[in-house]
């Protein structure tokens, strides 16, 4: 038998998800959506061959753990994710066959063992570099299509909730991904020949940044709260520009303020991936005889180009979650749904609205890492 | 004492913003002659900005001291193993929106004050770990030679030689950490928290302009100051 080499990483998460279920509720059961749920533990909620793969998984993640097999360990990391959401969708199906009006929600158990599976996986993937961040990813991918696909998870509260909100999720997945495009279009518009401007005359640039700084600086909720008062008297004062759309609650003053938010990170990343054009290289197009205009569209442009994704990548993902917040003064969106739940105390709801919310913004930050040319996983 | 102007500057603005507005009744009056109450009345505003204070303060302290020592810890010899966990979760982390983290964490816990500050201490670990980390791995390794050299212990080198080094990098961490904790906390009034967010969701729901406006005024000047105190330790230390 080979040698123990036990990973100081993985051995201890591996110990917590052994002791999380005897703390923490897996999953809560109600009588219907309105009154609170009764705490079912994991070995009450686990049965057949759901509880088997969740045994083999966590047996095989101690196995990866104890003689350091990392490729093991994110095949088993896997395994025991899926495992957790089949046996939760499974008690709900079970439950709610008996009991139709029956809610069972997702506990604490469920969300720390499966956080705890998650950091296992990070880390192993980790480990391996990048195929085994690859493998990774596409494990988790394929694990949640088929839980979701294959029905398994369709009776649990959270599901139901989608199914009654299918059509309001879609529109406001719509209207979000909307919001965030009709900002940080006119953002580049504006934002690059800004970050241009700034760097080829400093005083511009040691005005203008620092001021945008201060924007940033400022809480989106008191931002959205700023734009309210002058765009509803803009709207008094002019009617045509109601008509048009233009007031102090719904779309008109949520894209603004994206905008505001989002000119720091391009402009500011459009200046600083100019400036580390070497001097060298601009001396070697001009000895070339390119014109300036031939050096600034075919060697600075090109060179900062990666600065400049990475400001969009910023924008992007920021401006994803400063459209929830924009929900508050009227502008629709996936916060409307995520407001709507925490107002009413429905947990459920909120995280309908939530989670797609951290979907899009881990979305855009990884496919634009992805077209960035020196990629950084 | 120039670099004490400017904090010292917005924080007479907010302090004059918080025990003032109510005497700006007249000039709210003549913007909103339609609202019946056009200053928010239900707190003051100095008991809403200490509340706003209060739940900042604990989450970032408390944020701020766990996430140094988690990037204490993470680069020392013993607890190298984890450092790559550590980085890879408090960057991808922030990825996260912080308030879709506030609406996911707090009804799971049960609505109130404790869980809207462990969700905005949850959050504020992230920036803090990741520029622990980074400050002290940039210390180069002459430098910790030359201190061990001199007869320092592992802690006196870390306190006297690494930790000063590392201390702009840290701060920034902190200073982000602490303007998003003030954002988020405003947020935090939709889960029942009383902030100074709390007039501006009033005054949206009930349409009241003027409440937004003051809600929205003061909480925009508490990041400023707290921003400006920042750049002002930034100074002191370089």
């Amino acid at each position: 038998m080979p040698r123990l080499r036990p990973d100081p990483v993985l051995l201890p998460l591996v110990g917590a998800l052994c002791v999380t279920p005897l703390g923490f509720a897996f999953v809560t059961a109600a009588r219907n959506r309105l009154v609170s749920g009764r705490p079912v533990a994991l070995l009450e909620a686990a049965e057949g061959p759901a509880a088997l793969l969740g045994l083999a998984g966590l047996a095989l993640l101690a196995l990866a753990a104890l003689r350091r097999g990392p490729w093991l360990a994110i095949i088993a990391a896997a395994l025991l994710m899926a495992a957790l959401g089949w046996i939760a969708g499974d008690y709900a199906t079970t439950l709610s066959a008996s009991q139709p009006t029956a809610r069972v929600s997702l506990g604490a158990g469920f969300w720390l063992m499966l956080g705890l599976a998650a950091l296992c996986l990070v880390e192993a993937a980790r480990q391996t570099g990048r195929a085994g961040t690859s493998l990774a990813t596409a494990l988790v991918a394929a694990i949640l299509a088929l839980l979701l696909l294959s029905g398994t998870l369709d009776q649990l509260s959270i599901l139901r909730e989608y199914a009654n909100k299918r059509d309001v999720l879609g529109m406001a997945l719509l209207r979000h991904v909307e919001i965030v495009g009709l900002a940080v279009l006119p953002t580049l518009l504006i934002g690059i020949p800004l970050g241009i401007a700034c760097q080829r005359r400093p005083g511009l640039g040691r005005l203008v940044l620092p001021a945008l700084g201060v924007v940033q600086t400022i809480p989106s909720i008191a931002l959205f709260g700023l734009m309210l008062a002058p765009l509803a008297a803009l709207a008094a004062w002019q009617p045509e520009l109601a008509r048009a759309g233009i007031s102090g609650v719904g779309m008109a003053p949520a894209v603004l303020a994206l905008l505001l938010y989002s000119l720091l990170p391009i402009a500011s990343n459009t200046a600083a991936g100019l400036a580390s054009v070497p001097e060298p290289v601009r001396d070697a197009a001009r000895g070339l005889g390119m014109t300036p205009s031939q050096i600034f569209w075919q060697v600075d442009l090109h060179l900062a180009f990666p600065a400049l994704l990475a400001g969009l990548r910023i924008t992007i993902v920021q401006a994803t979650g400063l459209a929830a917040v924009a929900a508050l003064i009227g502008a629709g969106g996936l916060g409307a749904i995520m407001f709507d739940g925490l107002f009413t105390g429905a947990l459920d709801l909120a995280l309908l609205g939530a989670i797609p919310v951290i979907g899009l913004a881990v979305l855009a930050d990884l496919l634009l890492r992805l077209a960035s040319p020196r990629a950084i996983a | 004492m120039i670099r004490l102007l400017r904090p010292a500057l917005w924080l007479g603005l907010l302090l004059a913003a918080t025990f003032g507005m109510t005497s700006l009744r007249p000039l709210f009056t003549s913007l909103f002659p339609l609202l019946e109450r056009p200053v928010y009345m239900q707190d003051s505003f100095a008991a809403l900005l200490l509340a706003h204070l209060e739940l900042v303060t604990v989450a970032s302290a408390l944020a701020g001291l766990i996430g140094i020592a988690i990037g204490i810890a993470v680069t020392r010899p013993w607890g190298a193993a984890y450092r790559g966990l550590a980085e890879t979760i408090s960057a991808a982390g922030q990825t996260f929106p912080p308030v879709a983290v506030l609406a996911i964490a707090v009804p799971s816990m049960g609505f109130g004050p404790e869980p809207a500050v462990l969700a905005l201490l949850l959050y504020g670990l992230l920036p803090a770990v990741q520029n622990t980390i980074a400050g002290l791995i940039q210390v180069p390794d002459a430098v910790k030679d030359a201190a061990t050299g001199l007869g320092f212990g592992p802690w006196r080198r870390l306190w006297q030689v690494e930790l000063p080094l590392a201390a702009p990098l840290i701060l920034t961490g902190l200073r982000v950490s602490v303007i998003i904790t003030i954002g988020t906390a405003a947020i935090a009034s939709t889960v029942g928290v009383t902030t100074l967010g709390s007039p501006v969701l009033l005054g949206l729901s009930a349409e009241n302009t003027a409440y937004v406006l003051q809600g929205a005024v003061l909480i925009g000047l508490l990041a400023l100051t707290t921003d400006a105190v920042f750049d002002a330790i930034h100074d002191m230390l370089a």
